[in-house]
C-alpha cells in the first residue's frame, strides 16, 4: 500500500466511529458547557445568555452541596469495602475450598441482575413494617425502624445494596491477577517460614496493586454514574438524604425541566470526571517510571 | 496461590466455613424474592414449608402491564446496540492497530474521553440533541449514543494488535483488499474477544435503566427495565408478591443465561476487564 492510501484507509476506517463519537461524546460535552451560560426558553422568552448565574445559583444551592457531600459519603462507604470483599471472595474461590463453582456463581450472580430489579427485591426487604429486615429486628426485640425513611440510615441502605451489586463484579478482576500470579512465590514463602497473613500483606497485596488501581477508578467512575436504585428506592429523600450528584442532575433536568441550571450541575459532575482521569494519567506517569 | 498454606485443618475449616456464609448471604435477596414470587400474597413474608406454591403471580404480572412488548423493545435495543458496536468498533480498532494514518495517537485519546465521560452523564445534552434530530421516544434513541464504544475500540485494537503481521501480509500478497484482510483474517482470529464484549454488552444493556427512562415516553420503545419501574411505581400499589414475579420475570433469560452458560460469563468479564 503506498502511503496516500494508509491515510484514507484508515480514516475511512475510522469515520463512522468518529462522527458518532463526536455527536454524543465530545460535542454533549461542549454544548454542555455553553448551554451552562444561558437561561431556559419559557413560554414568549427565547433563551438569554446570562453569563454565570447559572453558576451563582449552583454555589448558593444547598441540594447541591448536599448531594456532592452525599456522593462522597457513597464513595467511601462503598469502594473500600467492596473492594476488600471483593479480594476476600477471590482468594477463597481461588483456594482450595470444597463448591468453589457454586461459590463464584453465588458472588457473581447480582453482577449480571438490573440494578432496577435488585433494587426493588432490596426495597422489600427494608420496607416498614413487614419487610424481612424489619421481622429479623422485632425477632431479636429491637424497636420498629423506617430504614429508607429515616435521614441516618437511608444513604447507609444504599451502600449496602451497592457494595452487594458490586463485589462479585470486582471480585472477577482479582481472581484474574490471582490466577495468574506465579505458584512458586507462596512455596518460597512457606518454605522460608512466613505465616499466610504476612505472605498476603507482603506479597500478594502488592501485587495486586495494578488490578486494585484498575478496580478503584472503575469503582469511583460507579459511583458518580449508577443512580438507577435510588429512583427506585428513596428517589433522593427523605429530605435529599440519599441524593447524589447524577440523581440531582436527573431531577432538575426531567422532573423540573430545568435544562438551563441541569448544564451547569453536569459540568461540575464533568469536571469531577475529568480531575479523575487527569489524577489516573498522572498515577500511571509515575508508576511507568520506576517500573 | 495459597496451595502450600492449607496444611492448617482448623483454619481450612473456617474459612470454608466463612465463605459459604458469605456465599450464602450473597443470595439471600434472591431466594427471598423467589420465595415471595412463587408463593400466595399471604405466605409472602411467612415462611413455612406448607406454602402452597403458585404461578399465579407471573400470570397477574404478565396480565397488569404490556410486558411482551417490553420484552420485544429490549431485545430489538440489545441486538440494535451490540450489531453497531460490533461492526463500527471493529472498523474503528481496525484503523488504530493497523493504519499509521495522520492524527491517529490524538483520535485514539479522543475516542478514551469516553471511558471517562460516558454516554451515561450527558443525559441532559444528548436528550437536547434527539430532540433536535426528532427521535425522541424511539429505540434508536436509546442505542445511538453507545453505538461507538471506546470501551469495544480499546478491546478489539489490544487483540487485532496481538495477530502476527505476516498473516496479514500473506492474505494481501494474494490480492486481498483492506476490508478482506480484516474478514477474513483479523475478525475469526479475535473470536474470543467478541464473545466476551457481546456479553458485556448485551448485559449492560439489557440493565440499563436512566437513559432510556428519560429518552423513552410511551409503550413503543420502553425497554424491561423502564416498562419495570413504571409498573412497580405507579400500576400496582404494594403487592410485593407480583412486583417480585414481575422483577424476577424481568431478569429471568439474562439470569438463565448466566446459570447455564457462568463459565462463559465470568471469563468474558475477566477478559473484558484486563487492559
Amino acid at each position: 500500500m503506498n502511503r496516500l492510501s494508509v491515510h484514507i484507509h484508515g480514516w475511512l476506517l475510522l469515520l463512522p466511529a468518529a462522527v458518532l463519537l463526536a455527536l454524543f461524546t465530545h460535542y454533549p460535552a461542549a454544548a454542555t458547557l455553553y448551554h451552562s451560560f444561558f437561561s431556559n426558553a419559557r413560554k414568549g422568552h427565547p433563551s438569554a445568555w446570562v453569563g454565570l448565574d447559572n453558576y451563582r445559583v449552583m454555589m448558593d444551592d444547598p441540594v447541591f452541596w448536599q448531594s456532592l457531600a452525599n456522593n462522597l459519603w457513597f464513595a467511601l462507604g462503598t469502594i473500600p469495602l467492596s473492594i476488600a470483599l471483593a479480594i476476600l471472595m477471590a482468594v477463597w474461590v481461588n483456594g482450595r475450598i470444597r463448591g468453589k463453582t457454586l461459590l463464584r456463581i453465588a458472588f457473581f450472580t447480582p453482577t449480571v441482575l438490573p440494578m432496577i430489579a435488585v433494587a426493588n427485591i432490596w426495597l422489600f426487604f427494608y420496607t416498614p413494617q413487614y419487610g424481612l429486615l424489619e421481622q429479623l429486628t422485632g425477632l431479636l426485640g429491637l424497636p420498629s425502624h423506617n430504614w429508607l425513611g429515616s435521614r441516618d440510615t437511608a444513604l447507609a441502605c444504599l451502600i449496602v445494596v451497592t457494595i452487594w451489586k458490586e463485589a462479585g463484579f470486582f471480585m472477577i478482576f482479582y481472581l484474574a491477577a490471582l490466577q495468574s500470579m506465579a505458584p512458586n512465590l507462596a512455596e518460597a514463602a512457606a518454605i522460608e517460614g512466613a505465616s499466610r497473613w504476612y505472605f498476603f500483606r507482603r506479597v500478594t497485596f502488592p501485587l495486586l496493586m495494578p488490578t486494585t488501581l484498575f478496580v478503584l477508578v472503575n469503582a469511583v467512575i460507579n459511583s458518580f454514574r449508577l443512580v438507577d436504585h435510588i429512583v427506585v428506592m428513596t428517589r433522593g429523600g427523605p429530605d435529599n438524604a440519599t441524593s447524589l450528584l447524577l440523581y440531582y442532575i436527573y431531577d432538575v433536568g426531567f422532573k423540573f425541566w430545568d435544562l438551563a441550571y441541569a448544564s451547569a450541575l453536569t459540568m461540575a459532575l464533568l469536571v469531577i470526571l475529568g480531575l479523575l482521569a487527569f489524577g489516573q494519567y498522572l498515577f500511571l506517569e509515575k508508576r511507568t517510571h520506576y517500573q | 496461590m495459597n496451595a502450600p498454606y492449607q496444611h492448617d485443618r482448623f483454619t481450612h475449616a473456617l474459612e470454608t466455613l466463612g465463605a459459604w456464609v458469605l456465599a450464602l448471604l450473597w443470595v439471600a435477596p434472591l431466594v427471598y424474592a423467589f420465595w415471595t414470587a412463587f408463593h400466595p400474597p399471604e405466605f409472602s413474608t411467612r415462611f413455612t414449608l406448607s406454602a402452597p406454591l403458585t404461578l399465579q403471580n407471573f400470570v397477574n404480572a404478565w396480565n397488569a402491564a404490556p410486558f411482551a412488548r417490553y420484552f420485544a423493545n429490549t431485545v430489538a435495543l440489545v441486538t440494535m446496540v451490540l450489531a453497531g458496536q460490533l461492526v463500527i468498533c471493529t472498523l474503528a480498532a481496525y484503523a488504530f492497530a493497523r493504519f499509521a494514518f495522520f492524527g491517529r495517537d490524538l483520535m485514539f485519546l479522543l475516542v478514551l474521553v469516553q471511558l471517562m465521560i460516558m454516554p451515561d452523564v450527558l443525559i441532559v445534552e444528548n436528550y437536547r440533541t434527539m430532540n433536535e434530530l426528532g427521535i425522541l421516544d424511539s429505540i434508536a434513541a436509546i442505542g445511538l449514543p453507545y453505538m461507538a464504544s471506546a470501551f469495544g475500540i480499546f478491546l478489539l485494537r489490544q487483540t487485532f494488535k496481538t495477530i502476527p503481521r505476516e498473516l496479514d501480509e500473506a492474505a494481501r500478497v494474494e490480492g486481498a483488499g483492506a476490508l478482506q484482510v480484516l474478514w477474513k483474517v483479523y475478525v475469526p482470529l479475535a473470536r474470543p474477544t467478541y464473545l466476551a464484549y457481546a456479553l458485556v454488552s448485551v448485559s449492560y444493556h439489557w440493565n440499563n435503566f436512566l437513559w432510556p427512562i428519560i429518552v423513552t415516553n410511551s409503550v413503543n420503545s420502553r425497554p424491561l427495565t423502564v416498562g419495570l419501574q413504571i409498573f412497580s411505581s405507579t400500576d400496582q400499589g404494594i403487592d410485593w408478591s407480583i412486583i417480585t414475579a414481575a422483577t424476577l420475570m424481568t431478569s429471568g433469560p439474562l439470569l438463565l443465561a448466566f446459570l447455564l452458560f457462568q463459565r462463559q460469563f465470568v471469563q468474558s468479564f475477566m477478559r473484558a476487564g484486563i487492559r
